[in-house]
């Protein structure tokens, strides 16, 4: 057993809550020398996780230029005029929504890191299923109970809530604010979090402050009962006392209720500078669901404008918060939606239920840059064209798993239950070896081809792999994986696998090569 | 007996400095002079919510729909058995269900245990077994009650005439102490009064088993007039003597408990000794009128017990203190004035009149116009077991059928222990005065809710819409799908979240409330129809486990988030 897991598993045990006269006993005092012991072998990191509701447009959100033509002919009712986008420094061939701003200026500063076309084999449509996928962290057609962060906490913590909270861990292991506890954060057994629904009730907390009752015996007791639950809420005197540690945040925080996300992440950035071990901190931001009026006659301004005016105030302010309070060290944070949305627009100035979207990880310790290429857009798209995916949403979470929570590489498996790459998110000499400086250097080669293309019948698809694991894959049109050509160790070199056309449509089919932390996804056309 | 100390709100809030709550003010809060007037309103799920909460284990929807069907009058009618109702036959006993842990050798494995001794040497100890099945069945008897007040009359007298079943230590004697009060739940209070003082487990527990004429016991003849009947004045002191209590004490010396070396001698019943009785006359003090029982020697010593119920209900107190009891149990705690001159003296007056029938009391006052007073609802706090039992009646959970005893038997202490967790362990009060929550002013039900037992309400309730409880391998848990299932219409979220709080909330939402709970049904997203498609997803395909997940995993939260909010823990 390892030292840390010695101490993380054992402590608790001894710290047992003990009954007196009935009542559990929790106010055991932290043993100042078991908190030297551990707390240097425990990391301090915490992962904050922005849910967007209801599926954000990646397309209008980083903006593939040099697609700009066609992506014109596909959108061009919900089009950003491009000399209105947001270049980002070494990337000429995507920019930000104009809106983005401070998104912007904190990737030119190397505090941000944009995934490209984020999704999952065969992808969902259904907000519930599909947020339930990224949640859980369950491929297209599994069901699971319980969330991936869940499961990762459960693995830190195990027994949770049996002994909790003791010594190493006297703080929730991870609070939702804004919402009742997702299912991204229920263990196997238990709800490894605890939430705060909304931040006027934070703040109710901190200040003692009770919803209206009415002036009856009903209401007497109701305000009764609402005031013990406030002061005996599991963890609610840690967390007052993490607040009362915090007087002063960034000033560039909009004024509280105009920016909800703002006023989340104010809170997480008060919490964890006030001392919250806390691992993992889930907000939200909800309306993503532009089927309709995403764009003013204007398309730089409108709902999806205002969306993303919001996520890039409330980023940057709390990014500027981190740095006020000096958390920098501590804090990451990564945006997520349950899909993105069509390539092409629906006439009501809108966009339907789609596939694969960018994803941003943010945080002083993040590696800078785009990671994957911009989604290729044909000249003719159909409704039901998606944006196929470049990377699997667990891969990013394996990687932050892996280099920004130090689990080692052979555990991701257990939380995530099968094998994903690991990707250069993370600034983490000591977890990732290949960074995304030795992968943008790869980016000009082509790992994987076919030939004949377009074909009929059959084609030749021919990759190179570095050895190792290598995976091979084809996608249809609308992200649906039809066929795994490739699963397996190889060794270093570049192989061909044959293809045949199996009776498919007509039209776009993507082939997908994942090896480590590489992957490149090559368009193929069938004509028949 | 070591008495738990239990916090008062003044302490908790001592405890805690750190949270200087901005109360409002309740000091005026809005007072009602109704009265014991039938009550002419309104019959709707609001009113007879309130008369299901107060008088059963929780309000199912089934329940509802019955009871408001029958308009009010019947529907008390109902729950007091007068109408609707066979005449009353007890259930059949606990069983030997503990067969798998310890060898009884005086009941085998399956079989009803009452009636057979204990066991507790040779290194066989069977009370605790006993003990723990009796409390389990009783609690299955609260779980599966049919459409009447009685099992929460039993647990009402369990609180007044308290034995403890960890003093008594004979399982068959708290089995027939626990068959007395739920025979006389809803009987004659004259009647139960003589019976429970010459009861086994009472006359072991306060020790009526050894008042003799040569060495009187003096504990149950102070409580019968202290705790049972006459109780004390309003500012706390007695109003009987030291020497009335010596009287009664007297009058009752005699009685005997059958148990010779663990065996029964007379089928576990009490009898009466003419020998340790003492013969002279009882003198008693002016309170009673100076009355007299004459003296008797042989066996019509044993009629002294008439007497003395004789000349102690002669006293008015005992129809006041009864009725206030009850009034505290079914309406609040706080008596003020007009309650006491509009409430509390009718229902007395005509407990009298009807020769302390209960029966006749209680339809009184749950067919007045106070006890339907708006006023008057929604401020009882749910007592412990209240909470578990009507949780698990209310959400419809499924217990383990008689095939398996352990686990059905488990499964119903899971109840129990929950219960207990929250500070009342069904059979055990703390003390021969009952729960505090029903007599410790100022706070009284407010004892019940405190820093520590809130939050395991709270975890009870989480657990049972998540995972729910497993006992040898059988699960108790709410059915979060199958209980949506059963409501109006399902498929439209706004409805759906209206007919729940509407089942289980006393109290009307905090505004918000609903909008709240309806972004949990929408997992954020701002369309209805949404949830509809989701449900209908389900409904057309019910054993497709992605649409069953998905309408089970935003179930569970939503219910998870009404029974976590403090409105749920009143009735």
């Amino acid at each position: 057993m390892k030292r840390r897991d010695f101490f993380r598993r054992t402590i608790p045990a001894t710290l047992l809550p003990s009954l007196l006269n009935g009542f559990s006993f929790r106010a055991f005092a932290g043993s100042p020398l078991m908190q030297a012991l551990t707390s240097a072998t425990l990391n301090d990191h915490a992962l904050v996780l922005i849910q967007l509701n209801g599926g954000n447009d990646g397309l209008n959100t980083v903006i593939p230029l040099d697609q700009y033509s066609n992506l014109s002919t596909a959108r061009s009712n919900i089009l950003i005029p491009d000399t209105l986008v947001l270049p980002l420094n070494g990337y000429a061939g995507s920019g930000l929504h104009p809106s983005m701003t401070g998104i912007q200026q904190l990737f030119n500063n190397g505090k941000m890191n944009i995934i490209q076309a984020v999704g999952y084999p065969s992808p969902n449509f259904s907000h519930f299923r599909a947020t339930d996928i990224w949640l859980t962290g369950s491929d297209s057609n599994q069901v699971l109970s319980s969330g991936w962060g869940g499961r990762y906490l459960n693995y830190e913590y195990p027994n949770y809530p049996t002994g909790y909270p003791n010594a190493t861990m006297p703080d929730p292991l991870a609070l939702q604010i804004g919402s009742t506890v997702s299912l991204a954060l229920q263990g196997p057994s238990s709800s490894m979090g605890m939430a705060i629904s909304d931040p006027t009730s934070f703040y109710n907390l901190i200040n003692g402050v009770q919803d209206p009752a009415p002036n009856t015996n009903a209401g007497k007791e109701l305000t009764y009962i609402r005031e013990v639950a406030q002061q005996s809420t599991l963890y609610s005197s840690v967390i007052l006392a993490a607040a009362n540690n915090i007087t002063q945040q960034s000033s560039m925080y909009p004024a509280a209720g105009i920016n909800s996300l703002a006023d989340q992440l104010k809170i997480v950035a008060r919490l964890i500078a006030g001392g919250l071990k806390t691992k993992v901190y889930m907000v939200n931001l909800g309306g993503f669901d532009t089927h309709s009026s995403q764009v003013d006659t204007t398309t730089s301004t409108g709902t999806h404008a205002n969306l993303l005016t919001k996520l890039s105030e409330a980023v940057t302010a709390f990014m500027d918060d981190v740095s006020f309070l000096n958390i920098e060290n501590r804090v990451i944070g990564m945006t997520f939606s349950e899909f993105g949305r069509r390539i092409k627009s629906n006439s009501s100035d809108g966009t339907d239920h789609g596939a694969a979207a960018p994803m941003f990880v943010f945080g002083k310790d993040v590696q800078s840059g785009i990671l994957g290429s911009n989604p290729v857009i044909g000249s003719v798209i159909t409704t039901n064209d998606n944006v196929p995916m470049q990377y699997d949403f667990r891969s990013i979470y394996a990687s932050v798993l892996q280099d920004w929570f130090c689990v080692p590489s052979p555990d991701l498996s257990n939380i995530l239950l099968q094998s994903f790459q690991t990707l250069p998110i993370i600034q983490s000499t000591a977890c990732s070896g290949v960074g995304i400086h030795e992968l943008n250097q790869s980016a000009g080669i082509n790992l994987i081809s076919n030939y004949p293309n377009p074909f009929t019948s059959s084609t030749y698809i021919n990759f190179t792999t570095n050895g190792g694991h290598t995976l091979v894959q084809v996608f249809d049109n609308e992200g649906k994986m039809i066929k795994t050509l490739a699963d397996d160790e190889y060794a270093a070199g570049t192989y061909k696998l044959w293809f045949e056309n199996e009776n498919y449509n007509s039209g776009v089919y993507y082939a997908r090569l994942q090896n480590g932390p590489v992957q490149q996804v090559r368009n193929m056309l069938i004509m028949r | 007996m070591p008495r738990l100390h239990l916090m008062n709100r003044r302490e908790i809030f001592s405890g805690l400095q750190t949270i200087s709550p901005h109360r409002q003010n309740f000091d005026s809060v809005a007072r009602t002079n109704s009265g014991l007037a039938p009550y002419a309103g309104t019959w709707t799920i609001a009113e007879v919510r309130h008369l299901l909460k107060r008088t059963m284990f929780g309000s199912r929807r089934d329940d509802l729909i019955y009871f408001l069907g029958l308009g009010m009058s019947d529907s008390v009618d109902t729950i007091l058995e007068l109408i609707n109702h066979p005449a009353y036959n007890p259930p059949s006993p606990p069983l030997n269900n503990y067969s798998n842990v310890v060898t009884d050798p005086q009941c085998a494995a399956g079989q009803p245990w009452p009636g057979t001794p204990d066991t507790n040497n040779g290194g066989v100890f069977t009370y605790a077994f006993r003990k723990k099945s009796l409390k389990a069945w009783w609690v299955s008897q609260m779980l599966i009650q049919p459409r009447s007040l009685r099992e929460k009359m039993v647990l009402f007298w369990s609180n007044h005439f308290v034995v403890e079943f960890d003093t008594v230590q004979v399982s068959t004697y708290v089995y027939k102490y626990n068959a007395l009060l739920r025979e006389y739940a809803l009987g004659n209070f004259k009647e139960f009064t003589r019976q429970i003082t010459i009861n086994s487990a009472m006359l072991r527990y306060l020790n009526g088993d050894s008042n003799s004429s040569l060495a009187p016991n003096e504990n149950y003849g102070r409580e019968l007039q202290e705790l049972f009947t006459v109780g004390k004045d309003i500012n706390g002191n007695p109003q009987y003597t030291e020497d009335d209590v010596k009287a009664a004490a007297r009058a009752l010396t005699g009685w005997r408990n059958d148990l010779v070396n663990g065996t029964s001698a007379n089928g576990f019943n009490s009898f009466f000794q003419s020998f340790r009785h003492d013969a002279n006359d009882k003198v008693f003090s002016s309170w009673y009128n100076n009355a007299v029982i004459t003296g008797q020697s042989g066996a019509a010593g044993a009629n002294e017990v008439d007497d003395l119920m004789n000349i102690i209900f002669l006293r008015n107190e005992v129809s006041e203190f009864i009725c206030r009891k009850l009034y505290r149990w079914f309406v609040y705690y706080e008596i003020d004035a007009a309650t006491e001159a509009n409430v509390i003296q009718p229902m007395a007056g005509i407990f009298r009149s009807n020769n302390y029938d209960i029966v006749m009391v209680l339809s009184a006052l749950f067919k007045s116009e106070h006890f339907f007073d708006v006023l008057n609802r929604a401020c009882l706090i749910k007592s412990p077991i209240d909470f578990a039992v009507a949780l698990s009646r209310e959400f419809e959970v499924v217990f383990p059928d008689n095939i398996d005893l352990t686990a059905q038997y488990a499964s119903w202490d899971k109840i129990r222990s929950q219960s207990s967790a929250f500070q009342l362990d069904v059979g055990d009060p703390p003390n021969v005065a009952g729960w505090q929550a029903y007599y410790q002013e100022p706070s009284y039900h407010e004892m019940w809710i405190n820093s520590d037992t809130l939050p395991k309400r709270n975890q009870f309730s989480d657990r049972m819409s998540n995972n729910g409880y497993t006992s040898s391998g059988q699960t108790i848990v709410i059915d979060v799908v199958a209980i949506t299932g059963t409501l109006t219409n399902p498929s439209d979220p706004v409805a759906l979240i209206d007919e729940v709080l509407a089942l289980h909330y006393a109290i009307d939402p905090t505004p918000g409330l609903q909008a709240y709970l309806l972004s949990i049904l929408l997992s954020g997203q701002v369309s209805n129809s949404y949830w509809t498609s989701a449900w209908v997803d389900y409904v057309n395909d019910p054993l497709n486990t992605t649409y069953f997940n998905i309408v089970k995993t935003r179930l569970q939260s939503f219910y998870k988030y009404i029974m976590d909010l403090s409105e749920y823990q009143l009735s």
